[in-house]
């Protein structure tokens, strides 16, 4: 559940996004079309990392194979709308399939299953050129705009997939499907003995987990305008995007929000500055969520902080 | 045997070489309590996973109400009315009391929304005497309370047969008391009851038919009077000691 106010911050935060086109620089709009797009990464790993917690690393695979998906599509004449829907159907499908056997995995097994998924695909479409063009990537057909009417376009785009990511995950959480899907994540083996269907939950959760990531992933195609297999199977990503939602809070409806925007925001604007040590930032990142936020920065207690430091004010004033 | 609610036809479990359930036969009245006794390792717990549908049989046959459910999954035996509760407890330890009874009630009782799911939850948990707690998380009980808790889930799903794995280990006296009142108040409702259990004291006061599992095969079936004074059951779980006492205390 989350509160009204909370509710509001999110709308304003569409808000903000989406309006940058007119006050803001193309590098900006540009900006806030990826923190889109990793909001809806991010709210989609959620399904699977954060209430099921399963901790899936195949969120590059699913956005690989939707960007070339489409690219495919497209290049092929498919109008551009028709394309993303191409690929958002073939990734729920192929999410479907791997699902059922994925999941038969447990905790670290199935994480390693879930990144060599990513590894696979990266190769399958490198060496398969005669369909996806192989190391030298596709061309996808540009929109004939102008440029700035063009990152708009975009950037509405993904937010709107920002927003049903959201609203998916506030119905989810508010359904049976949710509930399921927390029992599972406490005690599999209790979830079972009161009759979860848990494999069917599961695999509905990782195709939720997938499907908005393909349609993002031809989105991205489409506004860039050029793929190829290292970009769009990036190891990187599918490390970023659990990250992201851990640093909100894995399991909140509006914790992937906040973990992007956070995250996001503090590699423009601070990691842009220092290039060698993007991956050494990020790496530091990881091991303090670990031990000091293992619950993400929705579940501290923000209160008890304030007064602990209002605590250690007044023990020190007298002296 | 009319109003017979579970059969168990020559059912036997191997892993690898070993065969934890040698061709198990028994049945299960409707309303009966009936206790499970064995040394440890007898395949106690083996036999209910595999009523359940934890393990699939290597051979024979569970009937359930009438239809064969050997090849069931565990979901689908909690659906159908065969609930149990673990040997070591197993909540959802981050939800609230009310919301690990209202998981029973959603998925393995009538299917219904969240809300109507919290309120059957109100009532069983009344009913096990754990309504003034039911918003704390389920981690932070006591172990009698969570033994309760589990017998609150087993009942939210309206279950037909209820099979209790030791829930009285780790009890003491008092505890033990009122956890065999709560069975009595189960059992009143209709539910029929397999109480796995290893204090005699507790097998006797509460079952009308014992079972005896030594290794992996049933041993006795019968009367509990009966069966502690059967010489094999003695000779396999008992003990000479417990039997003379037994008899001395006049049971037989």
């Amino acid at each position: 559940m989350m509160s009204r106010l909370g509710l509001a911050l999110f709308a304003l935060w569409i808000v903000v996004l989406a309006t940058t086109p007119f006050y803001a620089d193309n590098s900006i709009v540009r900006t806030a079309i990826m923190l889109a797009m990793y909001s809806v990464l991010a709210f989609s790993w959620n399904f699977i990392g954060g209430f099921t917690g399963y901790p899936s690393f195949s969120t590059a695979a699913f956005f690989g194979l939707g960007s070339y998906a489409g690219a495919i599509a497209q290049t092929h004449g498919v109008p551009m709308g028709f394309a993303w829907v191409i690929a958002t159907v073939f990734v729920a499908a192929f999410a479907a399939g791997l699902g059922m056997i994925l999941l038969r995995l447990r905790g670290h097994y199935f994480a390693i299953g879930s990144i060599g998924v990513v590894e696979v695909c990266r190769l399958v479409v490198s060496s398969w050129s005669g369909v996806t063009g192989g190391g030298n990537g596709l061309n996808v057909p540009l929109l004939m705009w102008a440029p700035d009417t063009v990152g708009a376009f975009f950037l509405w785009v993904m937010l709107g997939l920002m927003v049903i990511a959201f609203a998916l995950t506030a119905f989810v959480d508010n359904h049976r499907l949710g509930f399921g899907l927390k029992c599972i994540r406490q005690n599999e083996d209790a979830a079972d003995m009161v009759g979860v269907n848990t494999t069917f939950y599961k695999v509905s959760a990782y195709i939720l987990s997938a499907f908005l990531c393909g349609t993002a992933g031809a989105v991205y195609a489409s506004w860039i305008g050029y793929i190829d297999p290292t970009d769009s199977f990036q190891i990187l990503l599918t490390v970023k995007v659990p990250v992201m939602a851990l640093l909100g809070g894995a399991g909140t409806v509006l914790g992937p929000a906040v973990g992007t925007a956070a995250f996001v925001v503090m590699e423009e604007f601070v990691w842009a500055n220092f290039l060698n040590w993007n991956r050494a930032i990020l790496g530091i990142i990881i091991v303090v969520l670990i031990f000091f936020l293992p619950g993400g920065l929705l579940k501290i207690s923000y209160r008890r902080m304030i007064n602990r430091l209002k605590g250690r004010e007044s023990a020190g004033a007298p002296v | 045997m009319s109003n017979e609610i579970l059969r168990l036809e020559a059912v036997s479990k191997a892993f690898g070489g070993i065969r934890a359930v040698n061709d198990v036969s028994f049945d299960l009245r409707q309303g009966e309590i009936v206790g499970l006794i064995g040394p440890n390792g007898a395949g106690k717990t083996t036999l209910v996973n595999l009523i359940t549908g934890v393990h699939r049989p290597s051979s024979g046959k569970v009937i359930f109400q009438g239809d064969d459910v050997t090849r069931q999954k565990p979901y689908m035996a909690a659906r159908s009315g065969l609930a149990r509760t673990f040997q070591i407890v197993q909540p959802f330890p981050e939800m609230s009391v009310l919301d690990n009874v209202a998981a029973g009630a959603l998925f393995g009782g009538d299917p219904e929304g969240l809300t109507e799911a919290r309120e059957h939850a109100r009532e069983h948990l009344a009913f096990v005497g754990l309504d003034k707690i039911a918003d704390q998380p389920a981690s932070a009980l006591t172990l009698p309370n969570r033994k309760r808790l589990e017998l609150a889930k087993s009942l939210a799903m309206s279950p037909k047969v209820l099979m209790l794995d030791e829930v009285n280990a780790g009890l003491n006296t008092g505890e033990i008391d009122a956890a065999l009142d709560l069975i009595r108040a189960i059992s009143d409702r209709g539910i029929t009851i397999l109480i796995i259990e290893h204090l005699m004291k507790v097998v006797m006061t509460v079952s009308q038919r014992l079972l005896v599992l030594h290794h992996g095969a049933l041993i006795a079936d019968g009367e509990p009077t009966a069966v502690v004074n059967d010489e094999r059951v003695v000779e396999a779980y008992l003990g000479e000691k417990f039997a003379k006492r037994l008899k001395e205390a006049g049971h037989a």
